[in-house]
């Protein structure tokens, strides 16, 4: 039960996007489209989750003062991996997210998880915890991807809806990514209280 | 001409914040107030040459000529954090005044994506040295227009009548949603 709530924490009450507001850069960067934002969260889900169980096995050996560059180092080994994997199996995805990917090292939301959970948690908790948290952010990225999909090229993971002549463009640009989470944000802190 | 091209593309038609998406933390973080704001993008601009200039020393004669490119993310992120750290350690010794100004946004820097991302992009367009010096000034400076910009607004902003469920950040980023699309007027002038 208590596992299951923190899996669970991640998704609406803790979420990282929405009530957090943390990692914004990949959240409006990548969210053109709802694809996008699947393999973005799953890429950063996948790093969170490995680095919190390392961090969460090391913990005892690593210094104090030299904590956050020792994290950042065992995240950034993570980050390789899944830029070398996802270059070599998903090249079309890897070229569309971009820059965003090597970026995920410098993301709040792992070296938070980090920093606050898995540096004084057991191995399972922290792996239970990366993995809601990452799905909780992965869940945040397809929503919004979906939403800036459908209004602004009418598709949803690439499955026509409407025509073209009726989409708002400026969905998929640039405002329509700040505008569309400023909205969501909204709504969602509404239910939340 | 070139210089120029860079310099115009990357503060207007490609700004880092409100068109690239890099910096946001710190964009919606430390635009309450203008003064804020000015003091942060000091400090981002002065980390921000300085780390491309040494992350791109050592992707050219230390990476590349050691066949170890795929190692660049773990390289620049050490160099950047350890830049940082570096930085903040002088200016407590040489000027106390500016370390008070700038200290408190120091640590944060090192997890702020801009400085990772404008070192990787200098790297992945290839840009000679001088080029990716003026890339870094430009970016620096587009950071800091959009940050004072979107301050200034934030000020205004809190003496307003806001629906209760758009405070904080939704009406923030709203606010930068409709700045942003202030800048697509610069689109197609590069």
């Amino acid at each position: 039960m208590n596992q299951w709530k923190n899996f669970s924490k991640g998704f609406i009450k803790e979420n990282p996007v929405f009530v957090l507001v943390l990692g914004m850069c990949p959240t409006l960067g990548v969210t053109s489209s709802a694809i996008n934002g699947l393999g973005m969260g799953l890429a950063t889900a996948f790093v969170l989750m490995m680095s919190n169980v390392v961090i969460s096995l090391v913990k005892n050996v690593i210094p104090e003062k030299v904590r956050i560059p020792s994290f950042i180092v065992i995240i950034a080994a993570f980050v390789t991996i899944v830029q070398l994997a996802m270059q070599a199996y998903l090249p079309s995805l890897y070229k569309s997210l971009g820059l965003f990917i090597p970026l995920i090292v410098v993301n709040c939301i792992v070296l938070g998880r980090a920093e606050a959970f898995a540096s004084k948690n057991n191995v399972i908790s922290s792996a239970i915890d990366g993995l809601g948290i990452g799905l909780g952010f992965s869940f945040a990225l397809v929503l919004l991807g979906s939403i800036r999909e459908i209004l602004g090229s009418g598709r949803i993971f690439n499955i026509t809806l409407y025509s073209e002549n009726y989409v708002t463009l400026l969905f998929v640009l640039s405002p329509g990514a700040f505008i569309v989470l400023g909205y969501l944000i909204a709504v969602i802190n509404r239910f939340n209280k | 001409m070139n210089y120029f091209v860079i310099i115009i593309a990357a503060i207007f038609v490609n700004n880092i914040v409100l068109m690239q998406f890099l910096g946001i933390c710190p964009f919606l973080g430390v635009s309450k107030r203008i003064s804020t704001a000015v003091g942060m993008a000091g400090a981002v601009a002065f980390v921000m040459v300085l780390a491309t200039i040494v992350t791109y020393l050592i992707q050219h004669y230390v990476l590349n000529k050691l066949g170890l490119a795929y190692l660049q993310t773990i390289a620049f992120i050490l160099v950047i954090a350890s830049l940082v750290q570096l930085v903040e350690i002088i200016l407590k010794k040489v000027s106390p005044a500016m370390y008070q100004a700038l200290g408190i946004f120091l640590p944060l820097i090192t997890t702020n994506c801009a400085i990772l991302g404008v070192a990787i992009l200098t790297v992945q367009k290839e840009f000679n040295l001088l080029e990716g010096v003026v890339y870094a000034i430009a970016n620096a400076v587009g950071f800091g227009l959009a940050l004072t910009l979107f301050a200034g607004i934030r000020e205004h902003l809190d003496l307003q009548d806001i629906p209760k469920g758009l405070k904080g950040t939704p009406i923030a980023l709203i606010t930068a949603g409709i700045l942003a699309m202030a800048f697509m007027g610069f689109s197609g002038l590069v």
